[in-house]
């Protein structure tokens, strides 16, 4: 379903990604790991479109993604990391307008925005101003809005940030039912335990390189045989990554 | 450019703008309040009867029939607002402001004058004391006085008892004189004559029959506005000017709002989905547009009802203008959301620029009282067109070809803007 192909994006003399390649398959969660300032987030926003990768390519589908207005966008749904929501519109209305971003219109907009709403568990709360919200039920609308056009393939940019066992709890049943819906799902995060939870396959970054793909169960036995007696993705990851401070 | 986008978009900014209370009171309310206060100060003279009168202090060291015929003249003067403090209090009056002008006719100042009249002697003084603040109304005082004192002056010299007595001082002089016999004969004949006026007509305390010089002229005064009925109208101007102003204010902070929607991550899901730059910012540019419109329109809307504002010009014209000043206004703000860093420097930035822009263009004060330079200067902006183009098709009644400059400079403005936004405007988001 998606394939990224040794992309590399700099901005000045800083080279942020410098070489980022892995696939991910329908139906399939996809950790993407990494320290700070590793390169997750401008991988994110290369497949997403946000950015232009100076050097490799993003298929969707196995179609080069291509310029602002390709089609090909509308298989893939951002969840960015910042709750990107408009705090005095609804629900509805925030959801009516990204909606409206993929041309939906009309009945096709309305049975979309309720079908989100229900997923996330906030079709109650359609017609209240987000600003009404906890930090939660933002996560959960800012969920469905990347949802809302019915992708293929979700970028989820740490969403479960800030909010509570709950919500995250629900966050992650919804992430399992698009799952099962065949729906490709790449996540970042920082919470490791999620990734464990939730991933098929795991993709490390540091210094802008993939420094491991490889399933839960792959890379500890692949720590384990090098270094000896790693159990948990935290271990993997610090020895792969290292344990310096990376302000 | 995909339509259904483009219309969630404007929609979207709208239903914003409209949530903010903030927003919609800085929009329609004030610049309505302020133009009001600016319109009522500004409105000229023809709309009042009475015209504001300034503030003048006559003291009378001289108390000659003279200087009497400077204050009874003076005090009929419906341009002046008449006191007589002495000279202590006049002064402190000006300097606290409470005077403008205070005239001191100094002791001896009617004899001096006389003789100075029909002479070479020496010239009095006439003390002015002045508040320096309202230079202005000084030359206006300093005219008006002039016209007063030669009347009085000439009045007591050609059918006083001052006259008379310096044509019976000044014969025997003239007869002792060493002047060219023809010279003194003409002279003589000359003062003869007016002794033989004086002769004529009562002395003081009859009914006086020298007016003194007067001004050889009357004006008839015609105001240049949209016909000889249609009186000048300062709420038209104002309204133009505040509106102007607060609809730039508006549109600096939908640049801004711009900003606060790449700062929240708004702009990574506008950015993802499939809608191209042009649609991004045609729908910004759209609904800014939208917005200035409505501002400009019930601002205007406001002072056609209440203030009898009138477009005597063209009604084409004057929405021709309009759409220029509310396309020139959003792109405007898409400039400011393509050059601001962060919504805070913005916002400290375009509100000088806004504030330069007005002041110079005339929206707080009308242009002509700029020195000439200046007035050439302000061409270069924008709401100098805006203005004056309002101005043209309200309170001026000038046709549709007055509007053809200002909504062509206007939509120029507003192409430049949009240009350096497009190029300027950071599309990548990390």
């Amino acid at each position: 379903m998606l394939n990224v192909n040794n992309l590399r994006k700099s901005f000045g003399t800083l080279v942020a990604v410098s070489d980022v390649s892995f696939s991910l398959d329908g139906g399939q969660i996809l950790g993407l790991l990494g320290p700070n300032g590793a390169g997750k987030t401008t991988t994110v926003s290369m497949i997403a479109g946000l950015l232009t990768p100076d050097r490799g390519e993003v298929l969707i589908a196995g179609h080069r993604l291509a310029g602002d207005t390709d089609p090909a966008k509308r298989r893939i749904g951002l969840v960015p990391q910042d709750l990107a929501l408009y705090d005095e519109l609804s629900a509805r209305d925030n959801l009516r307008f990204f909606g409206a971003l993929y041309t939906l219109t009309g009945r096709a907009l309305d049975e979309a925005i309720a079908r989100a709403l229900t997923l996330v568990g906030l079709a109650d709360r359609a017609r209240d101003a987000v600003k009404t919200f906890s930090g939660g039920m933002k996560r959960r609308l800012n969920l469905a809005a990347g949802l809302l056009h019915d992708p293929d393939i979700l970028l989820l940019d740490e969403p479960t940030v800030g909010v509570d066992p709950q919500s995250r709890n629900a966050i992650f049943e919804n992430l399992e039912t698009l799952k099962a819906q065949g729906k490709a799902l790449l996540y970042t995060t920082h919470y490791m335990e999620e990734v464990e939870r939730l991933a098929d396959r795991i993709v490390i970054v540091d210094h802008g390189a993939v420094v491991a793909d490889d399933t839960l169960a792959g890379l500890q036995s692949r720590v384990a045989t090098v270094g000896g007696g790693a159990e948990t993705l935290e271990s993997v990851f610090l020895t792969l990554t290292g344990r310096s401070l990376r302000d | 450019m995909a339509l259904v986008p483009l219309v969630a978009m404007v929609r979207k900014d709208l239903q914003l703008f409209f949530s903010d209370r903030r927003a919609v009171i800085m929009s329609f309310l004030v610049p309505i309040a302020i133009a009001s206060f600016f319109g009522s100060i500004f409105s000229g003279p023809s709309r009042n009867a009475e015209p504001a009168r300034i503030a003048v202090a006559i003291v009378d060291q001289d108390d000659s029939a003279i200087s009497r015929g400077i204050v009874a003249g003076a005090q009929t003067d419906r341009n002046l607002r008449l006191t007589r403090p002495g000279e202590a209090e006049a002064r402190d009056a000006v300097r606290r402001g409470r005077t403008v002008v205070a005239v001191v006719i100094p002791k001896g100042f009617g004899e001096a004058a006389g003789n100075a009249f029909f002479s070479n002697g020496e010239k009095p003084p006439l003390g002015i004391l002045y508040d320096p603040s309202h230079a202005m109304e000084l030359a206006m005082v300093r005219g008006v006085m002039t016209e007063h004192v030669m009347q009085a002056v000439s009045r007591e010299m050609f059918g006083g008892d001052q006259g008379r007595a310096m044509i019976e001082r000044t014969l025997p002089d003239v007869q002792r004189s060493t002047m060219p016999a023809d010279q003194k004969r003409l002279l003589l004949e000359m003062l003869g004559s007016v002794q033989k006026f004086y002769s004529r007509t009562p002395a003081a305390g009859g009914a006086p029959a020298a007016r003194g010089i007067t001004m050889p002229y009357t004006v008839r005064e015609e105001a240049m506005t949209a016909g000889s009925n249609v009186a000048y109208n300062g709420y038209a101007h104002s309204f133009a000017g505040m509106g102007i102003q607060f609809l730039l204010f508006a549109m600096a902070n939908l640049g801004v709002e711009m900003l606060l929607e790449r700062q929240r991550g708004l702009w990574k899901r506008l950015r993802s989905a499939p809608v191209s730059r042009v649609t991004l910012l045609g729908a910004k540019f759209a609904s800014g547009t939208l917005i200035s419109l409505m501002t400009l329109w019930v601002s205007f809307a406001f002072a056609m009802i209440v203030f009898r504002v009138r477009i005597e010009g063209s009604v084409v014209g004057f929405v021709g203008i309009s759409l220029g000043v509310a396309a020139m206004a959003a792109s405007f703000g898409l400039l400011v959301a393509a050059v601001g860093n962060t919504p805070a420097s913005a916002r400290g930035v375009t509100s000088f620029a806004i504030l330069i822009m007005v002041m110079l263009g005339g929206a707080w004060v009308p242009a002509f009282v700029f020195p000439a330079w200046l007035q050439q200067v302000t061409l270069i902006v924008p709401v100098r067109w805006a203005v004056d183009g309002f101005d043209a098709m309200t309170w001026r009644g000038i046709g549709l070809a007055g509007a053809v400059m200002p909504i062509a400079v206007l939509v120029g403005f507003a192409a430049a803007f949009m240009a350096i936004a497009a190029a300027r405007f950071r599309w990548e988001e990390a």
